[in-house]
């Protein structure tokens, strides 16, 4: 029997044999990719490390340390300085992919698997400023409930639920953006970055 | 005519010239870099943190608006007496054509104002003239509520700045007892405690508070608007102070900005719905008409690549 025909083999087939070890981890680029536009895929990916490093100390002390301790306030101006940085980088590197008509190639899921990470992480930013547990997230979360409620979210998703917006923030929002995160760089190493747009003939 | 060149197969995988690159030692730097400036950011500019509103503030800071709300809860007249699911079945909702998206979802969150704010609360309290007042409410129709209430509103609200009113032609009810009443819950801190451990003694569920705050007629709002975070000051991407706040989400706040949206009684779900098909849009837009092609026609990508064609061009 072959051994593909297990799922592990499938599996493997599907995912290990697609790689080849400098794709994944190249020490070689094409001569095009120099421009500081690329920076800002890696510079998001960087945001990222701070937001997760500084809300796991966040996550580490509870909710209301940062409210009464100096070093907590730190922390948390850290994790917000750092999804300001996050947003910005990220923006500019969208952008960048729409100049570079980044999705030619068969690299569509490339460009879906970069919105998806886009919107999860407008709804995981959205969370974390209704759960600072102060003025501003009474307000936000006071306000955008109308519209979750409008769409018949809010029935399950309650802005006013602290508890709830705690617990998607701090764990099943960034388990979902990471694995898309993961599931994006692993689609950009797998079909390599995109060449330039070669216009001719004039 | 301008055409693709088929020289560059971007399906294919690259065999033209290379550079040297270190893709650890990239993340490496970029961490570093990155992370070295939020640090310095947040040393420099700090983060807001304004205090939380609370039924103990509400009620020292704005007393009048405190008991012109209570009462109106228990009139049925607020915002969240009248608001429909996911809360009750007091309002009818948003719509979007014919679809109630709300009511589809029905009431899962259920709020009955007056006895959820007032009542319930007033339940805790063990003083004689509180326990039979609350039990005067409890025994009458509703129809004999409402108008208790609801005289007892309409005058709080003509007089403006009275905290209790006589009841001389006996058309208040309990309803002045019950106010006082919740006011002195309110102004002793155990308002706050009574409804954000109703449902569970662990106080995880901001919902009864903060929709009570929201019905507030001038401490929340004008709170926020003095922290410019009204819906028409582009409202929830905004942070308190001077800091950045949600800037990403300054297309849902334009929105609300300029007709149709504005004025409309179903804002909410239009302005939902929009973004949901814009963001379908972008997540699509290598495969939708025309768009594609813009990349083509305004040529951003000469400036990114310039020293590739450069190059090529040499």
């Amino acid at each position: 029997m072959s051994e593909k025909i297990s799922w592990t083999g499938r599996v493997r087939s599907a995912t290990l044999e697609k790689f080849e070890p400098e794709d994944l981890l190249p020490d070689h680029q094409p001569a095009y990719v120099a421009s500081w536009i690329y920076v800002f895929g890696v510079a998001t990916l960087a945001a990222f490390v701070m937001l997760i490093a500084s809300g796991l100390y966040l996550t580490l002390e509870g909710p209301a340390w940062w409210h009464t301790s100096s070093v907590g306030h730190y922390v948390n101006s850290v994790h917000l300085w750092s999804v300001e940085l996050f947003f910005v980088f990220m923006v500019v590197h969208l952008w960048g992919k729409f100049w570079m008509a980044a999705w030619r190639g068969r690299r569509l899921a490339t460009w879906i698997t970069g919105c998806l990470a886009f919107f999860t992480s407008i709804i995981t930013g959205f969370t974390g400023y209704i759960i600072q547990s102060n003025f501003d997230s009474q307000w936000i979360s006071t306000q955008a409930k109308d519209g979750f409620n409008a769409m018949g979210i809010g029935a399950f998703f309650n802005t006013l639920n602290t508890g709830q917006a705690i617990l998607l923030h701090v764990s099943l929002l960034p388990l979902v953006l990471g694995a898309i995160v993961v599931w994006h760089v692993i689609l950009v190493r797998r079909r390599g970055v995109v060449p330039p747009i070669e216009v001719g003939g004039e | 005519m301008r055409r693709e060149l088929s020289s560059v197969d971007p399906s294919k995988k690259w065999s033209g010239p290379v550079r040297e690159y270190d893709l650890i030692k990239e993340l490496v730097v970029a961490v570093v870099v990155v992370g070295l400036l939020a640090l310095t950011l947040a040393a420099l500019f700090s983060s807001p943190d304004e205090k939380a509103l609370t039924m103990n503030s509400w009620s020292h800071e704005a007393p009048a608006d405190f008991v012109q709300t209570a009462a109106a809860e228990l009139a049925g007249t607020t915002t969240s007496a009248s608001y429909g699911p996911p809360y009750n079945k007091n309002g009818e909702g948003q719509n979007i054509g014919p679809i109630n998206l709300s009511k589809l979802a029905g009431v899962r969150i259920p709020i009955d104002p007056a006895n959820s704010f007032v009542i319930e609360p007033l339940k805790s309290q063990s003083d004689p003239i509180t326990t039979a007042a609350v039990s005067q409410w409890l025994a009458a129709p509703s129809k004999e509520q409402s108008s208790w209430a609801n005289a007892y509103s309409d005058a709080l609200l003509k007089d403006g700045k009275a905290l209790t009113l006589t009841d001389a032609a006996g058309m208040y009810g309990p309803v002045p007892t019950l106010v006082t009443a919740l006011y002195a819950m309110a102004k002793s801190g155990a308002l706050d405690g009574a409804l954000t451990t109703s449902d569970t003694t662990l106080p995880t569920n901001f919902t009864k508070p903060l929709l009570f705050l929201g019905d507030s007629g001038t401490y929340f709002p004008d709170k926020a608007s003095a922290q410019h975070l009204s819906g028409d000051q582009w409202g929830v991407m905004n942070e308190t102070g001077s800091w950045p706040g949600q800037s990403w989400l300054w297309l849902y706040s334009f929105w609300y900005q300029i007709e149709p949206f504005k004025s409309s009684g179903n804002a909410d779900i239009l302005v939902m719905s929009l973004m949901g098909i814009l963001s379908l849009g972008l997540l699509l837009l290598p495969i939708l008409p025309v768009l594609p092609r813009i990349p083509y026609w305004i040529p951003v990508h000469r400036l990114i690549w310039r020293n590739w064609y450069n190059k090529k061009k040499n």
